[in-house]
């Protein structure tokens, strides 16, 4: 290794550098620096190709009334069923994270964290295979009973769809996708209580029910909200899933089990963009971009609450 | 808290501390009960297995709660009854899972032969054919994305570890965060997007493909390696720093190999997470029905995701031979998957540094 020479005295003032690494160090940050670019790429080309559908006339796009009619009801649905995805998962994610993090044997706990993850693993479009077949004809019994007799709340007045390629089935579906998430980080914060709390409430008496309630949630509040944003997010982007199972046709509607269901932004771009050209690609970006918009401030906050969460507790 | 407020004159006071608490074999006692009820009411015709074994849960908390309520008192009874609730959902998650293997497995065997994995698509209708082409435009669309996402990711995690300081390093680390977040649909997009300023409008190209799943691996290279090169050992830089080594050097020859194995689990991990991506692919790669070598000619390239759902959704006639196809290649895709998550845990968990 040659030694050169040093150039200047606050050079040599500070921690002497060789050129190695100084190119080393510029090529770490240059990552990291390419990761920003990249990220801002994304919406700049997002951006740039959406200009032709957001300056377009109202005619010319699909629909014909415009890309807030078009983009609306999609937005909606989009909404909709992740809302749903996420009111379903989140008090079972919480359930099996106290599971596996207070209730099952420490030996078996984290084989049990593993299993979990293996939904995680499963790909979305298997997902999509599995809901359509095995899910959905349950799910269409299933509502045939709802109708019947809870027809009265709006979410189940049918008429019950008979292929049960619903709502409610993605709602499901997406609900167990974002599962793992949502247990993982739950399970983390779980975790993490400290363990002087949990003892002091045992020594006093509590079940573990009453020491969960009084130790363990009021800590992981913050990490159980942060992780069911972070589920959101996913369900918000989950795309091939709904594509395959949804059987869309547009409108707005609180209907759960119907037949008029409206599309999320997602599924409907992959549907439709294999057939597209011109302005309704442009269109199709459109809608991608207020998906983007709409994950990046779902997923910004969780992290959000995150990072603030771990600066006050002390944690890690 | 009842029974102890008249005591008769006959019986003596039960002592407060020490109430009674129900036998060890109690919850399987009131389980197997309870479970006996489920089963039995199946055999009546027209109620789902599901009800049944939810209307057994039911019972089982019920009974359980009720007989510790009246031996253990309330608040015993709530922790048992929660302790029922906690654990059957988990049991409950359990159920998509075993269902979508099952399911998977079944349909997927009926043409997982060795002409599947050793024909292409080119020129079959109906019967025969397989998935030569797709394995094929995966292996090398998911190879380059990790081509791409391998440095830049390992490079981003060196960076945030060895010299991150101040506000850049902060924005790095939430936007890889923020990123983990990206849909992979909006992925696709941002590649078509990209490639539509070079090709001009309906580009479809493999190469297209990687840079969209490339997007998707970065930040889970990042994040995964990050965390091991933190818990390497201060006092093995510091041991190579005093022996004049230069920090690159250190990096190079002292950190990154003493985290090589978690490195590797991360970097297996994320390509099992980009390996079954089909939105992006189906935007920017398309499908096509036979083997194309080289990613970087503009035109469509078969994956395995993207043949799957394709089979599936628009099955030619007859529709059998096209279905039996697309589950086979779930079966193969939910295979390889867990192939590789099964590998990267091993290797984290055997060749694991060891932290003090």
């Amino acid at each position: 290794m040659s030694i050169p020479a040093f150039r200047s005295r606050t050079a040599a003032a500070r921690a002497y550098q060789r050129p190695g690494d100084r190119i080393f160090a510029g090529a770490a940050q240059g990552a990291g620096i390419a990761i920003l670019v990249v990220l801002a790429g994304v919406a700049a080309f997002l951006m740039y190709e959406a200009w032709p559908a957001l300056t377009a006339k109202a005619d010319q796009l699909p629909g014909g009334d415009g890309l807030v009619a078009y983009v609306l009801p999609l937005a909606f649905g989009t909404l909709l069923s992740a809302a749903l995805a996420l009111v379903i998962a989140t008090p079972l994610a919480v359930c099996i994270a106290l599971f596996i993090s207070h209730y099952a044997p420490r030996r078996l706990a984290q084989g049990l964290g593993y299993i979990v993850d293996l939904l995680a693993a499963v790909p979305s479009i298997i997902f999509g295979l599995w809901g359509l077949s095995v899910l959905a004809p349950r799910v269409a019994t299933f509502s045939l009973w709802l109708e019947e007799h809870l027809g009265f709340i709006p979410l189940f007045a049918g008429p019950a769809s008979a292929t049960g390629r619903t709502m409610l089935t993605i709602s499901i579906v997406l609900a167990v996708m974002i599962l793992p998430i949502i247990t993982a980080v739950s399970r983390e914060v779980f975790l993490q209580t400290p363990r002087l709390h949990e003892e002091a409430s045992l020594a006093l008496g509590a079940t573990r029910w009453e020491m969960i309630r009084m130790a363990v949630l009021p800590f992981g509040k913050s990490g159980v909200i942060s992780a069911a944003m972070l589920g959101l997010g996913r369900a918000l982007g989950e795309t091939m899933a709904v594509a395959i199972i949804l059987s869309p046709s547009g409108g707005i509607t609180f209907n759960l089990i119907g037949q008029g269901n409206p599309s999320t932004i997602a599924a409907n771009i992959a549907l439709q963009f294999p057939e597209s050209t011109g302005l309704a690609v442009n269109a199709l970006i459109a809608s991608g971009l207020v998906l983007f918009v709409i994950t990046l401030a779902v997923n910004v906050t969780a992290r959000w609450v995150v990072a603030r969460r771990a600066e006050f507790s002390g944690a890690n | 808290m009842t029974t102890a407020t008249t005591p008769p004159a006959t019986t003596p006071v039960p002592l407060r501390l020490a109430r009674g608490s129900l036998p060890r074999w109690a919850p399987w006692a009131t389980l197997v009960a309870a479970a006996v009820v489920g089963a039995a009411t199946m055999i009546r015709p027209g109620l789902h297995t599901a009800v049944a074994i939810l209307l057994a849960i039911a019972l089982h908390s019920l009974a359980l709660g009720t007989w510790s309520r009246r031996v253990e008192g309330s608040r015993r009874a709530a922790d048992r009854i929660v302790t029922t609730v906690v654990s059957s959902a988990f049991l409950l998650a359990l159920v998509p899972l075993i269902s979508v293997i099952v399911t998977v497995l079944q349909k997927g065997l009926l043409r997982f032969d060795a002409e599947f994995f050793t024909y292409s698509m080119r020129g079959i209708v109906g019967e025969g054919g397989g998935v030569y082409h797709a394995i094929v435009g995966t292996l090398i669309i998911t190879g380059l994305a990790a081509a791409i996402s391998i440095p830049v990711g390992l490079m981003s995690a060196v960076y945030l570890v060895e010299y991150g300081r101040g506000r850049l390093a902060k924005a790095v680390t939430f936007f890889v965060d923020v990123m983990t977040g990206i849909p992979s649909i909006v992925a696709g997009l941002f590649a078509y997007a990209l490639f539509v300023l070079v090709f001009g409008p309906g580009v479809r190209m493999g190469f297209a493909g990687a840079i969209a799943l490339s997007v998707l691996m970065v930040p889970v290279v990042v994040r995964a390696t990050e965390e091991v090169l933190k818990i390497v050992p201060n006092e093995l830089r510091e041991a190579s720093y005093a022996l004049g080594v230069p920090k690159w050097r250190t990096v190079f020859k002292v950190v990154i190999p003493t985290a090589v194995a978690g490195i590797a689990s991360g970097v297996t991990l994320a390509i099992a997470r980009v390996i079954g991506e089909t939105a992006p692919l189906l935007i920017v790669a398309g499908t096509t029905t036979s083997v194309i070598l080289n990613p970087f000619e503009e035109g469509r390239m078969a994956t395995l995701p993207v043949f799957a759902y394709y089979s599936y959704s628009v099955p030619g006639v007859p529709r059998e031979p096209y279905l039996d196809r697309a589950w086979a290649a779930a079966l193969t895709l939910i295979l390889v998957v867990m192939a590789l998550n099964l590998i990267g845990r091993v290797i984290a968990k055997l060749f694991a540094p060891k932290v003090r």
